[in-house]
């Protein structure tokens, strides 16, 4: 797929100009083949070879936009199986299902979800990213008033599904301007779906039942140099989902097959009629490559787990076991605030900087390097124990921003405590807190 | 161009493990496919829901009512609880959790944890997971106990960490038990533990491996690619000392978590408790059964139904 130094000469000027800041043509080529230089640098290449670079380096699954702006959202342009390998670049985009069989409520009710359920973790905002709208009646009217009611109510994604080519027409006049979907094109309507992406600039699902047939669909699509395209392998329920998503995943990156080089979409919505059971399916294709997952609720019951699931999932697994040994400081603190020890395992410091965070109570955590021990290991390894917790505390300069004496550990080490507060000296006193991270915040709020 | 299912090949399978005896033998393991990946090998056993049962009351103090609910008339009676969740729940596996040994809780002495375990035991048909409390030193005396006053159960003992796995396999072999292998996180030091069981003369398919959980939102992301990778290295490397079944204790870690447990009144942005809680876990076992689990320690009886129609369909 990525062309070599010598196909990328054959497509520029030969003339050896040195525009480009390179001393030959061919050393430029081999640079733009190694990734390290950009073809904007050679002023005289023809658009044709433009064109034809630009279709060769693309990403092996295209990446489709769907939503208006910062509440827009970016799928695919996946390049691993196994996500210790690479961050999963494009977390996937969860829709609630909702179609002109609905009720006033239920969709008045998914609206509001979309709009205000949202979390905020590590920095990050999770939420819901659009609405899959389906014609489930055939009814072209009621239809579009759902399509038109979402479209005002939101400038987050839209997929657009419908059976009948008139009312999937109409719902693109009507979106038309915004970045959103059409589903789902078939063998035999592939070329209608092709004219509709170039009139209304959307992006176009094709549909198989089987990966067959999905694929020739797909083969449409590329012929026509349709570049933002989702893939829908079936509704058939988690065992098909799972095995198109793993096929398909493999045929683009391994084989380089272009036809599948596209995100999918999956319904966990079609899957169970018992929320637990969705929620399952749904984390399932979560992790196992949907790049749309289609739900039945916005619920925040549902979605906390979930978008957590999916933050999880798509984090960079380069990110270290151990946190940096310090002073951290959570809540802004002042130089009254309590002090809290503990070890440098990552997993330790998440859930004790969570529950602290939570507790809305301003304190420094002073973190430990123990080798990315927990606490009852570190104890036990000997590196989380009074003679090497009381230098690290006087040298940890916790005295330059606090005001007190008062440190707290760990519950599970309250045996230490005693001998802690030996090596510490007078002044200082040891406050043992709870076992469990979860307790922390009435512990604090308590102080 | 014709489409052609783009196939993955291997060269390893794990260890198929038969766990507990008598008629309640189960087998876990034997595959030779990534996970999921039924489509192109051989799974010949689905994976297996276990349930926990605490030894002491004074453990399911901090649980959500939710959680507690479904035990209410068995929490304090482990053999009752045993039972129920066999007979009711369909437990597949029962996990007895002997956190009342922990030398910073009841400190429970060996012998009086390893009649609990014993008449547990006797209680129930399904295979039996003997879960310390994970002090190492504390662990090593109970579950030493716990293999002798069993002898010939075949019960899951552990778990056994560098620390403690000497005593732990050692009576394991004596006595026809099977142990947990725990290591933090890390495939290296999973790999390395299992080397040492192995020197110390516990068989290969005597050894399930625990790669340690860490529960959605808290780190389940090192978990699911430990496991994948330990799964790569033992299909597609064929490394011969990775290719165990593997175990993971979700209830502990899922519940523990503040989303799991705190109140609506407190987060009213989290939406109902009851369904909250039960997805934490939920969603926890999903994840790890995608990157591997042969084995799932779980609480809530919902969850249990669920993952075990998961498996089903997966198992398809
Ligand atoms: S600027 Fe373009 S034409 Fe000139 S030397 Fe560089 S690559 Fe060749």
């Amino acid at each position: 797929m990525a062309l070599s130094g010598i196909q990328i000469y054959k497509m520029l000027p030969q003339t050896n100009c040195k525009d480009c800041g390179d001393p030959t043509c061919l050393a430029f080529a081999m640079k733009l083949a190694a990734g390290k230089a950009e073809l904007s640098q050679c002023p005289h290449v023809s658009d044709e070879a433009q064109a034809e670079l630009a279709e060769a380096s693309a990403p092996p699954i295209r990446v489709v936009t769907l939503g208006q702006g910062d509440a827009g959202f970016k799928v695919g342009g996946e390049t691993v199986k196994y996500r210790h390998e690479k961050t999963f670049v494009n977390a996937a985009g969860i829709l609630v299902a909702l179609t002109n069989e609905d009720d006033d409520a239920k969709v008045d009710a998914e609206l509001k979800n979309l709009a205000d359920v949202s979390f905020e973790r590590v920095g990050f905002t999770l939420e819901g990213n659009g609405v899959f709208c389906w014609d489930k009646k055939g009814d072209k009217d009621s239809f579009l008033a759902l399509v038109n009611k979402v479209a005002a109510a939101t400038e987050k994604g839209i997929v657009v599904s419908s059976a009948d080519l008139d009312t999937l027409k109409a719902a693109g006049e009507a979106l038309k301007g915004k970045k959103f979907a059409l589903h789902a094109a078939t063998a035999d309507t592939a070329d209608d779906f092709v004219a509709m992406a170039k009139e209304y600039g959307c992006t176009i699902v094709a549909k198989g039942d089987t990966l067959e047939d999905l694929a020739a669909v797909g083969e449409k699509f590329v012929a026509a140099g349709i570049k933002e395209a989702i893939l829908d392998p079936g509704w058939t329920g988690i065992r098909d989902a799972v095995t198109s998503n793993i096929a398909i995943r493999r045929a683009a990156l391994d084989k380089k097959a272009r036809e599948l080089g596209f995100p999918t979409i999956a319904f966990p919505c079609a899957m169970s009629e018992d929320l637990l059971e969705e929620a399952a399916y749904a984390n399932i294709v979560l992790a196992k490559y949907a790049g749309l997952v289609v739900v039945s609720t916005l619920d925040a019951a549902f979605m906390l787990p979930t978008t957590v699931n999916r933050l999880n999932v798509y984090t960079d697994p380069q990110r270290p076991m151990t946190m940096d040994q310090g002073i951290y400081d959570i809540n802004n603190p002042t130089a009254d605030s309590p002090v809290i020890i503990t070890t440098n395992f990552a997993l330790t410091y998440f859930v004790v900087s969570a529950e602290v965070e939570a507790s809305r109570v301003p304190t420094r955590l002073l973190i430990m390097d123990t080798d990315g021990m927990s606490v009852l290991t570190a104890w036990s390894a000997g590196k989380f124990v009074a003679d090497a917790m009381a230098p690290f505390v006087k040298k940890s300069g916790i005295s330059d921003v606090v005001n007190h004496k008062k440190i707290i550990i760990p519950g599970y080490v309250a045996q230490l405590s005693g001998e802690f507060e030996e090596e510490l000296g007078a002044e200082y006193e040891v406050i043992i807190g709870p076992r469990e991270a979860a307790d922390l915040p009435k512990f604090l709020k308590g102080l | 161009m014709a489409f052609q299912f783009p196939k993955d090949t291997y060269s390893g399978s794990i260890l198929e493990i038969a766990v507990g005896s008598g008629d309640g033998i189960a087998k876990v393991g034997g595959q030779n496919v990534m996970p999921l990946c039924n489509f192109e090998g051989d799974v010949p056993n689905r994976a297996l829901v276990a349930m926990e049962v605490y030894d002491n009351v004074a453990a399911t103090e901090s649980w959500t009512a939710e959680a507690k609910a479904p035990f209410a008339d068995v929490i304090g009676d482990p053999v009752a609880w045993a039972k129920k969740c066999q007979d009711e729940y369909g437990a597949e596996m029962i996990c007895l959790q002997l956190a009342s040994t922990d030398p910073n809780d009841m400190d429970t002495g060996a012998d009086e944890a390893a009649a609990l375990v014993k008449k547990v035991a006797e209680a129930i048909s399904v295979p039996l997971v003997v879960w310390g409390s994970e002090s190492a030193e504390k662990d090593a005396e109970v579950l030493s106990k716990v293999a002798e006053v069993c002898d010939g159960m075949n019960l899951i003992l552990g778990p056994a960490t560098e620390d403690n796995y000497k005593k732990i396999g050692g009576a394991a072999i004596g006595y026809g038990h099977t142990v947990v292998a725990q290591t933090p996180i890390d495939v290296n030091m999973a790999k390395q533990l299992n080397i040492l069981l192995g020197n110390l003369g516990v068989p290969a398919n005597k050894i399930i491996m625990d790669p340690s959980t860490g529960a959605l939102g808290y780190g389940i992301e090192y978990t699911y690619s430990v496991m994948e990778r330990i799964r790569l290295t033992a299909l597609k490397q064929g490394d011969e000392k990775m290719q165990l079944p593997l175990i993971c204790d979700v209830a502990k870690y899922a519940w523990k978590t503040r989303e799991a447990g705190i109140s609506e009144k407190e987060e009213p942005g989290f939406g109902d408790l009851k369904t909250r809680g039960i997805l934490w876990e939920i969603v926890t076992a999903s994840d790890l059964l995608v990157s591997g689990a042969d084995i799932l320690i779980l609480r809530h009886p919902e969850s249990v139904r669920v993952i075990k129609k998961v498996i089903d369909d997966v198992m398809a």
